[in-house]
């Protein structure tokens, strides 16, 4: 440096000799200051990404420098997002760097009382042999006569949070082992979801995408707090609303969604069926309905069964109930003249030839399957064109909801009846041929025991106004977990095979033809189920599935009721269930009845926890609540446990299907630190273990694991399984091996492989149509190059029903799929969800079976019957029409049908640790007198373990808190930030109290409410701790899809701190003795 | 400064009154458009995206783990290590186009929340039971306001005219930065502010605030607290633009019925000659606690060093005066 370099540079210099006289600006530039540049500009490489958190599915970009990672931040051309992140989006850069994360394996000996250091491939092997071990211990050939081909030993939880590959893999190799009790977040946040969409619409995933919302003139958001849960996805509601739309938000609490709301209707949390019933009442009271549309596309006009009763007949229920056995015989349900009998309920009910009849035992999730196919049915059943006739679904329809009025609505749900008469003017003012309205919900609707009723509710109102396939319209199932959409579509669930294909249950499903004559339908595309079916045990069993051997049929274990994640605690606390693998969740807080999932596994021989950090459910044995209480004593617990650190997304490529249905590639943008490694990674080297181990063995149990066709290529200096190969199989191929394009390519003779149905042509011409980044600046709003949406990216479901039955739109405001009548073909700005050159006018012989018998104007295109169902004449295990219940835990009675104040069907769970509550106007009810409702917040993801340990989130919400009314405060004493203990049959908990008038009691049945809101993030570990809420929540499930009821139920709250140590437990026994709640409490039908 | 009138009307500029090029005057030649932040307040959906984001990309240590029991907002205010906070207000009071339906009818919540613990229900001079007069509708209104602060990157900034040591400078692009290499820590730019947002971290000594993100502005691409915003609740880009935006958000708020929505910061003849990061809000500034009415503190410096000059000239001529008279009277 020269002197006069050296003079210039000097700040006073400038100032005097520049235009900086004040020396505040230029002049006073540090040298540091000049040379300031952006990480991001000076990064080695831009990865594109996925955002981890919610269903959304924001775009992110993964800026690298000297191979790690430096920032994260939101990706400007993502449709969905474009470029926005949530706080927890904003802080993944902290998640994938911070100091949260653990890099090495842990290990815990039986009744150890420190975690030891452990090598990985050691750690792998030891898990191996404890796998071969307990299954070869607990293997079960037979099950009550019946072939299973099982183990119940061995249970898995995990996979909304994971990639569909690793989904893929996992359910493989636990399917291949013979491992049945599988499952996932799904089954405890949207299992509902499945159920309810899938048979009212015929598939289970949310109908539109969230930018549609943009062209929505009204939406409800019910059961979702949308822009806490889903910020990013909220800006298209908050484009709505700039363009005039009217926002509605109907919800215990005033949210941050109600804040942005037009309207907001508190609600008493569990009473939304009766609400959504008093809708429904009054469009068809008030003619409301869109008619054409309801003639034509739902079943309004088919006839019902002589036989069926409704609840108005039998008060409160429906026929066919057999109160002993608590389930339905739904065969009365049926449209007239059906031969075809019901499925999901009928115990006795065995494959009749040539009937086409279903037997899937009660419990077993059967409803589940409709997630991409629909009931069976007679293809075209009786009609009655003029709506009249007393038995057509119009208006058994109309009598149902009769009862459904304002009066009761304020009398069920609190809600005063003007403001009920504003809701119901803005839904029917905003629906018709020039107008559509939306609604979007999320598990505030699904966690009930009425849970798919509540889905099934909006359903049959979006059809009854002619909103479902319609741009603006539609029903939006906010999803909460990256791919738990994919988690369900390529399921790590108990019930179901990848594409919603159901798992085989003993001993009604004995061979391949027998169990594909009896899931499929007749018409439209689920009758194609034998090609989904064999393409997918070629996926599985390569070669090995042949012609002569079933494809291998007879592998796959079989269910015999119901094994969901519940019924596995259960198993566990037998002692059935001796090894758990725990994969990216958290059931130690995330799940229902909190106690007994640790007491569960307690009970284990050996359990794997794999996960970013030391998680409570990796942790109880040490530190847990019961360690506290003095109910466990570490050294007692014989449990071996085997942590594992995970990859984060920016350490693996894969894909997750977000809330839009759409399949989004994440790139790999760095190798995994330490031992952490992807679930990809973890499936791939222990099946490779196993089959070391099993390769000699000619026992035929583990011939039947051998048989698995397992060939992925290894990359990386890990060895990790290329996931664009899973991706590859997940597609299918030909026989010549060439990917395939479409479903419709699918054979069931054994000459096409495909691992998922509905995702076959997301590798189309052998392109990673995930990967697709076309950015939304550069294409229409339906953004049809971003990613790829199953199936065969259509962007809108049922969008045939966009146009009318004549193949025009309705309105040229509403266009958006229509009939080009010169060309022969569908067209507009989705791909049709329709056969592309099916005529609008085409009606099929009355023998056409199959896709063949679709008619021109069956939007419906995977029912059994080509239309929206308003009534369910099968398919769900609790009625064809939702009803309104009263939650198991509730102050109240039912309004309605006081005989039977809770779903005569709801799935009990009688045991020491989970006692119910008295409720309506039952002896020791007023000791439990008010409603808890849980739910999430925007600074905390789920059970809290990926965002509890992270300094930037934790800060935001640093303590559990529950909410309450200044009225309930003074009621029982509470100090605003002081500490509250709320208490329930299960648990005590204690949480600092927020006194605001966001919560208000409510008028209902004449007495006033008071409700209690609780987030469920908080656990014992991490930054922020607290009391997890579902010490509180019972195990009391939904009978279609096994969800829990933790969205209301019943509880007490007192001031102060609770008890320490084994007073804890007193205190709950004491409220127990006080309420009188025992073992017959809360059981009755 | 060819001419004496230019000179003092730059002069007068410099540090308070209106400013149309604050990065000109500060020295930098061909400096681009002035930018700024416009948050719009009637938008946010407090979800505090802006906080994590700035906090990502700003390294800025997280600061507390204290519930505080203001609403949702646990960050309390802008600080050393809160570059970005989000304000939450609760309010008995309707917003325009919308409704809540929660009866607290007549009841003085507040009033009912101090009321607190030990009251039993049969003491308490109000219960859920109490039935209270009925309002115009049978109901009351609640609203919940969100609102980002942020350094107000002010026209006339008082931290920047008080700095000693050059650490706080106006950028290029008209924003007000500190310059961790140089701030010694001697805190005088802290009083100075009249928003209250620069501070020293403790441990530290430095002061810090928002930059702006100025590194990425340097890089063309928009602060990080923007960018993150799931509903352009904040909006960044050259300031003129914003206002004329602002300006026409606040008309088609009022249209549609919230008549209190009022722009905050937005005015160049304030007295900090306008903020660089200006707000829509939709109550009193107070509300949000934000100074009503601020005033840059230097804004009397010329006029204090004026009547300072006059005093020393005064001084002066006295003293000439008594020499002059004692050489007077010597003769």
């Amino acid at each position: 440096m020269g002197v006069r370099t050296w003079i210039q540079d000097w700040p006073v210099y400038r100032q005097l000799t520049g235009q900086d006289p004040l020396g505040r600006g230029a002049a006073a530039m540090s040298r540091r200051t000049a040379g300031l540049t952006a990480r991001t500009e000076t990064a080695d490489r831009v990865v594109d990404s996925i955002c981890p958190f919610c269903a959304v599915g924001c775009g992110q970009k993964v800026y690298v420098k000297d191979e790690r990672v430096v920032q994260v931040e939101g990706d400007p051309a993502s449709p969905v997002s474009r470029g926005r992140l949530c706080p927890k989006g904003s802080a993944t850069l902290q998640l994938v760097t911070g100091g949260a994360r653990r890099h090495q394996v842990l290990y815990r000996r039986p009744h150890g009382t420190a975690w030891e250091p452990l090598d990985l491939e050691t750690a792998m092997d030891m898990v191996a042999d404890r796998v071969v071990a307990t299954r070869r211990a607990t293997w079960q050939w037979d099950h009550e006569g019946a072939r299973v081909a099982r183990t119940m030993g061995i249970a898995s939880l995990g996979g909304a949070v994971l990639d569909n590959e690793e989904n893929y893999l996992l359910k493989k190799l636990f399917t291949g082992l013979g491992v049945v009790q599988v499952e996932n977040q799904a089954r405890i946040c949207h299992s509902a979801t499945v159920a309810g969409l899938g048979t009212s619409f015929g598939r289970g995933g949310a109908t539109t995408f969230m930018q549609d919302l943009q062209n929505s003139d009204c939406i409800v958001i019910q059961g979702s707090n949308y822009a806490e849960a889903h910020p990013v996805g909220f800006q298209w509601v908050m484009e709505a609303k700039a363009r005039g739309a009217t926002i509605v938000h109907v919800d215990p609490r005033f949210t941050r969604t109600s804040a942005l709301a037009d309207l907001h209707v508190p609600i008493r949390a569990g009473s939304d069926i009766a609400f959504l019933g008093g809708l429904i009442h009054h469009v068809l009271a008030e003619g409301k309905d869109f008619r054409p549309y309801v003639l034509a596309y739902t079943n309004a006009a088919s006839l019902v069964s002589e036989d069926f009763r409704d609840t108005e007949d039998l008060s409160g229920v429906f026929s066919g109930l057999d109160e002993e056995r608590r389930h339905y015989d739904p065969a009365s349900w049926a449209y007239e003249g059906a031969d075809v009998a019901s499925p999901t309920g009928s115990q006795e009910a065995q494959p009749v030839p040539g009937r086409g009849s279903v037997a899937v035992e009660h419990q077993a999730g059967g409803a589940e399957s409709h997630g991409s196919g629909g009931q069976d049915v007679p293809p075209h059943p009786a009609r009655d064109e003029t709506l009249t006739h007393p038995r057509c679904v119009y208006q058994v329809l109309k009598r149902h909801y009769a009862r459904y009025t304002p009066e009761m609505v304020e009398r069920v749900c609190g809600v005063p009846r003007a403001t009920f008469a504003k809701v119901c003017d803005a839904l029917t003012s905003n629906s018709g041929p020039e107008r559509t309205s939306a609604f979007c919900y999320a598990v505030g609707w699904t966690q009930h025991t009425v849970g798919a009723q509540y889905i099934r509710a909006a359903s049959i109102l979006q059809l009854l106004l002619g909103n479902i396939g319609r741009p603006g319209g539609g029903i939006q199932a906010l999803r909460g977990h990256a791919s738990i959409q994919g988690s369900s579509d390529i399921p790590t669930l108990f019930n179901l095979l990848p594409g919603y294909i159901p798992m085989p249950h003993a001993p009604a499903h004995t061979d391949l033809g027998t169990f594909v004559e009896a899931v499929r339908t007749h018409k439209g595309f689920w009758a194609e189920m034998r090609a989904y079916v064999v393409s997918l045990l070629k996926a599985y069993y390569g070669d090995a599935a042949t012609a002569d051997n079933d494809f291998c049929f007879d592998h796959l274990p079989r269910i015999t009721g119901s094994h969901s994640t519940y019924d596995t605690v259960l198993a566990q606390l037998d002692g059935a269930c001796k090894g758990y693998f725990l994969l990216g969740e958290n059931p130690a807080v995330g799940s229902a009845n909190a106690r007994l999932q640790r007491l569960g596994m307690a009970n284990l021989d050996w359990l794997v926890v794999r996960d970013f950090s030391l998680i409570e459910s990796a942790t109880w044995w040490r530190d847990g609540p019961e360690i506290e209480s003095g109910e466990l004593r570490t050294e007692d617990v014989a449990t071996e446990i085997f942590f594992f650190p995970a990859a984060a997304h920016t350490e693996k490529s894969g894909s997750f299907t977000n809330t839009n249905r759409w399949l989004q590639w994440h790139h790999a943008a760095v190798e995994p630190p330490g031992d952490a490694r992807s679930e990809l990674w973890f499936a791939h080297h222990l099946q490779r273990r196993i089959r070391e181990r099993l390769a000699a063995s000619d026992d035929p149990a583990d011939r039947l694991f051998l048989d698995l066709a397992w060939d992925y290529p290894e990359v990386g200096p890990h060895a990790e399984p290329d996931a664009e190969a899973v991706l590859a199989e997940i597609n299918g191929h030909g026989p010549d091996g060439a990917p395939l394009s479409a479903y419709t390519e699918l054979r069931g003779d054994g000459s096409t492989a495909c691992g998922c149905w509905i995702y076959c042509g997301v590798r189309a011409d052998g392109v990673n149509q995930a990967a697709r980044r076309t950015p939304h600046t550069e294409q229409d709003w339906v953004a049809a190059e971003w990613a790829w949406a199953w199936p065969l990216n259509r962007r809108v479901l049922y969008n045939r029903a966009s146009a009318a039955p004549d193949g025009s739109p309705w309105s040229e405001r509403k266009a958006f799929v229509w009939w080009d009548g010169e060309a022969g073909r569908w067209t507009g700005h989705d791909v049709p969800d329709f056969v592309a050159d099916l005529p609008p006018g085409f009606v099929p012989p009355d023998d056409a079976r199959g896709v063949a018998a679709l008619r021109g104007d069956d939007p419906f295109v995977m029912q059994g019957d080509g239309k929206g169902w308003l009534y369910a004449p099968a398919g769900l295990a609790d009625g064809p029409l939702p009803t309104h219940y009263e939650p198991q835990d509730s102050p109240f009675g039912n309004a309605l049908y006081p005989e039977h104040p809770r779903s005569p069907v709801r799935l009990l769970f009688p045991h020491e640790g989970n006692r119910y509550h008295p409720s309506g106007s039952e002896r020791g009810r007023a000791v439990f007198p008010y409603v808890v409702t849980t739910y999430r917040l925007t600074e905390h993801f789920t059970a809290g373990g990926m965002t509890r340990t992270l300094p930037y989130l934790a800060e935001l919400q640093p303590e559990f808190f529950c909410e309450v009314s200044p009225e309930l405060a003074a009621e029982r004493g509470l100090d605003h930030t002081g500490w509250a203990t709320v208490v329930t049959a299960r648990g005590a908990i204690e949480a600092r109290v927020l006194v605001t008038t966001r919560m208000a009691p409510l008028r209902a049945d004449g007495r006033t409410v008071h409700q209690i809101g609780l987030p469920y993030h908080w656990g014992p570990n991490g930054l922020t701790r607290g009391d997890a809420a579902n010490e509180l929540s019972a195990i009391v499930l939904d009978p279609n899809v096994h969800i829990q009821e933790v969205k209301a139920l019943s509880a007490d709250i007192r001031p102060g701190r609770r008890p320490r140590g084994p007073a804890l437990r007193e205190l709950v026994a004491d409220y127990r003795r006080r309420a009188g709640s025992d073992e017959r409490t809360g059981l009755e039908v | 400064m060819t001419s004496q009138v230019d000179g003092e009307g730059r002069a007068r500029r410099l540090l308070s009154g209106q400013e149309p090029d604050v990065a000109a005057d500060a020295g930098h030649v061909g400096a681009p458009p002035r930018v700024g932040f416009f948050t719009d307040t009637s938008v946010c959906i407090g979800c505090k995206a802006c906080e994590v984001a700035c906090k990502e990309w700003n390294a800025v240590p997280e600061d507390g783990l204290l519930l505080t029991g203001m609403s949702y907002d646990n960050t309390g205010a802008l600080g050393a290590s809160t570059w970005r906070h989000v304000a939450f207000i609760e309010q008995n009071k309707p917003l325009g186009g919308q409704e809540a339906h929660l009866d607290h009818s007549g009841i003085d919540v507040l009033a009912l929340a101090a009321q607190g613990s030990g009251t039993p229900v049969a003491e308490a001079a109000v219960s859920p039971t109490t039935p209270g007069p009925p309002s115009p509708e049978g109901r009351t209104e609640l609203r919940w306001l969100m609102a980002s602060d942020v350094c107000k990157h002010c026209t006339h900034a008082a931290c920047l005219d008080v700095c000693p040591t050059g650490a706080l400078f106006r950028t290029e692009f008209g924003t007000v930065v500190v310059q961790e290499d140089v701030c010694n820590g001697c805190g005088y730019c802290v009083p100075a502010c009249p928003y209250g947002v620069i501070e020293q971290r403790p441990g530290d000594g430095r002061a810090w605030k928002c930059t702006m993100c100025y590194d990425r502005l340097g890089a063309g691409a928009e602060p990080a607290c923007a960018k993150a915003c799931p509903t352009e609740s904040i909006q960044f880009g050259p300031l003129d633009e914003l206002r004329e935006r602002a300006a026409a958000r606040v008309e088609r708020l009022r249209e549609t019925g919230v008549p209190d929505a009022r722009l905050y910061g937005a005015d160049p003849s304030d007295g900090v000659g306008g903020d660089g990061a200006f707000f829509l809000l939709l109550d009193e500034p107070e509300v949000y606690g934000l100074p009503p009415d601020p005033v840059v503190t230097t804004r009397d410096l010329p006029r204090m060093w004026r009547h300072a000059g006059v005093a020393a000239l005064a001084l002066l001529g006295g003293l000439a005066g008594t020499f002059a008279g004692r050489r007077g009277h010597g003769r």
